[in-house]
């Protein structure tokens, strides 16, 4: 809407230069969206495509159109009579997805949101210190992190070879593979996405309110459930928005800690692409998750969540 | 944030921290332990005497050498290094598409679709991007017959480095101030000249500072590198995958870490530039 309204302006009344600047700008900005649309979208479209044709039988598509791909993410077909059956096990993993993900998203902002308080109220150098902090592990690599996970909790790792040697136990405690890994896992990889939104949010958040509330005699509490909590609004449903969204699209994490035996919506995509060799299912299966992708960035309680900043 | 001098000063005696809340403190060590936890056991288990990952026996750079006089592990390097340089070409991309973007006087028309295009491929799961660009490259190779061979890797990676690179851009350029330029205007500089001149050094630390994340994400992808990487094309994500999948010796634990030096070392330079004030 506002872009119309812009651009009436920007067609009638213009000086000839500032049309021209306008003309600079969208030069300027062409070449990114050429090679994110060639490279990006185009293969986007070709996926799509791909979920409504039928699979080649050794990986690849065969262009015959098809929605057997969808029915089969519910049904699977008897290879004798032809019939179909209701099989949930592809429901089963994309249900433990979306229940990974929620559970993710609590625990990040039940642990984040105390640490990102406690950095905001910080002086301002220590500020800055806290968050390169925070970053580091964000932006190194993932397989290396949880490579690191791995060592601690495995059944030869530190924790249980600690636990061993002080005599509390003498079997070790199986840590790793089940569901208990991977949680660990989504939690460690992606903390720093729920403490950094809600950082900027509290920072700049006016701390005489706290005073003023306690001078009023309200509990630390009162303080923190009745003004800070509402205040730092946005800065929760951005941070619950950014770890939900990968936690959903999560696919590393659940390969190598789950090795196999606990698939998230991520591995079964990547398994049709690999060793079943079912390409259609995979694509389809994919934009199932987009879906669910799309429709967490649509519906997520927008109120009072700061305007988008295009720029 | 405006504070008292007082109340500053009282905070960091730490005599009475008014805002504080209980526990809080606490939790925020722990978040910050278990970031930290498994990276510090990493590295100095890569440090050390035994091939037992449980105990801990003495210091040695034996791991270390032998991960370095692994050839394949050399080869994957090469891989990651070639792919990650040329990479950061999409800095140039992100730079211009920045230039475009928030220096508008007024929103153009399509402002707006643009900036959900570049914010795209942080949206899209990896393994989406992953399956859809692997179905991109097989239609384009088996019905027009073209491969870009280490072309591929470079332009996917590029698709996503984009946004990358744009972030630490963007923010510098809304932080500038435009009276600079519109002073050499008045001073009859042209337009190329005063780009050249006054707005390219300003945003210099941007630009540098979008490059070395484009090239650190680029150099750490994993999971779209393992469906658009071709035979001989193995990055060191991938190398370090397929050792993981093996029982772990330590050789993988010094290779982790020097990993994990470098992109420390990547990110901390590209905050330190970032931040730098005029």
């Amino acid at each position: 809407m506002a872009d119309r309204v812009f651009d009436a302006a920007a067609t009638n009344g213009l000086p000839r230069h500032e049309r021209r600047a306008v003309f600079v700008q969208r030069l300027l900005t062409m070449p990114a969206l050429i090679v994110i649309g060639i490279f990006g979208v185009v293969p986007l479209v070709i996926a799509l495509a791909y979920s409504f044709l039928e699979p080649a039988p050794y990986g690849g598509v065969e262009w015959r159109f098809s929605t057997d791909a969808y029915v089969s993410l519910l049904f699977q077909k008897d290879l004798f009579d032809e019939t179909w059956s209701f099989v949930p096990d592809y429901l089963l993993i994309f249900w433990r997805t979306v229940v990974y993900a929620f559970l993710i998203t609590v625990i990040c902002l039940l642990l984040g949101f105390p640490t990102a308080y406690f950095m905001a109220t910080r002086l301002p150098a220590q500020r800055n210190r806290w968050v390169l902090l925070v970053t580091i592990p964000f932006w190194s690599n993932m397989l290396i992190r949880i490579m690191a996970i791995m060592l601690i909790i495995r059944d030869q790792g530190l924790i249980n070879g600690f636990l061993i040697k002080i005599g509390l136990i003498d079997q070790p405690i199986p840590m790793l593979y089940p569901d208990f890994a991977i949680v660990l896992g989504l939690f460690y990889s992606f903390l720093p996405l729920m403490v950094l939104p809600l950082f900027s949010s509290l920072e700049r958040f006016d701390l005489r309110l706290v005073e003023a509330g306690l001078d009023l005699y309200a509990t630390r509490r009162k303080v923190l459930t009745r003004i800070v909590i509402p205040l730092a609004k946005p800065g929760i449903i951005a941070g619950c928005i950014l770890v939900f969204i990968p936690a959903l699209g999560a696919y590393s994490i659940p390969l190598i800690l789950g090795a196999g035996t606990r698939m998230m919506a991520g591995n079964l995509i990547a398994l049709q692409f690999g060793s079943s060799r079912n390409w259609p299912l995979g694509a389809a299966q994919a934009a199932l998750l987009m879906t669910g992708v799309i429709a967490a960035l649509i519906f997520h309680p927008r109120k009072g969540a700061g305007k988008v900043d295009h720029g | 944030m405006v504070e008292a001098p007082s109340q500053a000063h009282r905070r960091r005696r730490g005599v009475l921290d008014v805002t504080g809340q209980p526990g809080f403190r606490t939790i925020a060590s722990i978040c910050i332990g278990i970031l930290y936890a498994p990276l510090v056991v990493l590295v100095l288990l890569s440090f050390n005497t035994s091939d037992l990952l449980t105990q801990f026996d003495g210091l040695s750079l034996q791991w270390y050498r032998l991960a370095l006089a692994n050839r394949d592990f050399y080869e994957a390097a090469k891989n990651t290094l070639i792919v990650a340089t040329a990479t950061t070409a999409a800095t140039v991309l992100a730079t211009a598409a920045a230039l475009g973007m928030t220096r508008a006087l007024r929103a153009w028309r399509g402002q707006t679709a643009a900036y959900t295009v570049i914010n795209l491929p942080l949206m899209v799961p990896e393994i989406v991007v992953a399956i859809a660009t692997l179905a991109f490259f097989s239609v384009l190779s088996s019905s027009l017959g073209i491969s870009f061979g280490f072309g591929n890797l470079i332009l996917t990676h590029t698709v996503f480095c984009i946004p990358v690179a744009y972030m630490p851009i963007r923010a510098r350029l809304a932080g500038m101030d435009t009276s600079l330029d519109q002073a050499a205007a008045d001073l009859y500089a042209t337009p190329w000249h005063a780009f050249r001149r006054v707005t390219l050094p300003l945003l210099a630390p941007g630009i540098i500072a979008g490059a070395a994340l484009a090239f650190i994400i680029s150099f750490d992808n994993f999971t779209i590198s393992q469906f658009v990487a071709g035979p001989g094309q193995s990055t060191l994500p991938l190398y370090i995958w397929g050792m993981i999948r093996k029982p772990i010796t330590p050789e993988v634990n010094a290779m982790c870490s020097l990993l994990l030096a470098i992109s420390i070392l990547f990110i901390f330079a590209s905050s330190l530039i970032s931040r730098r004030r005029n």
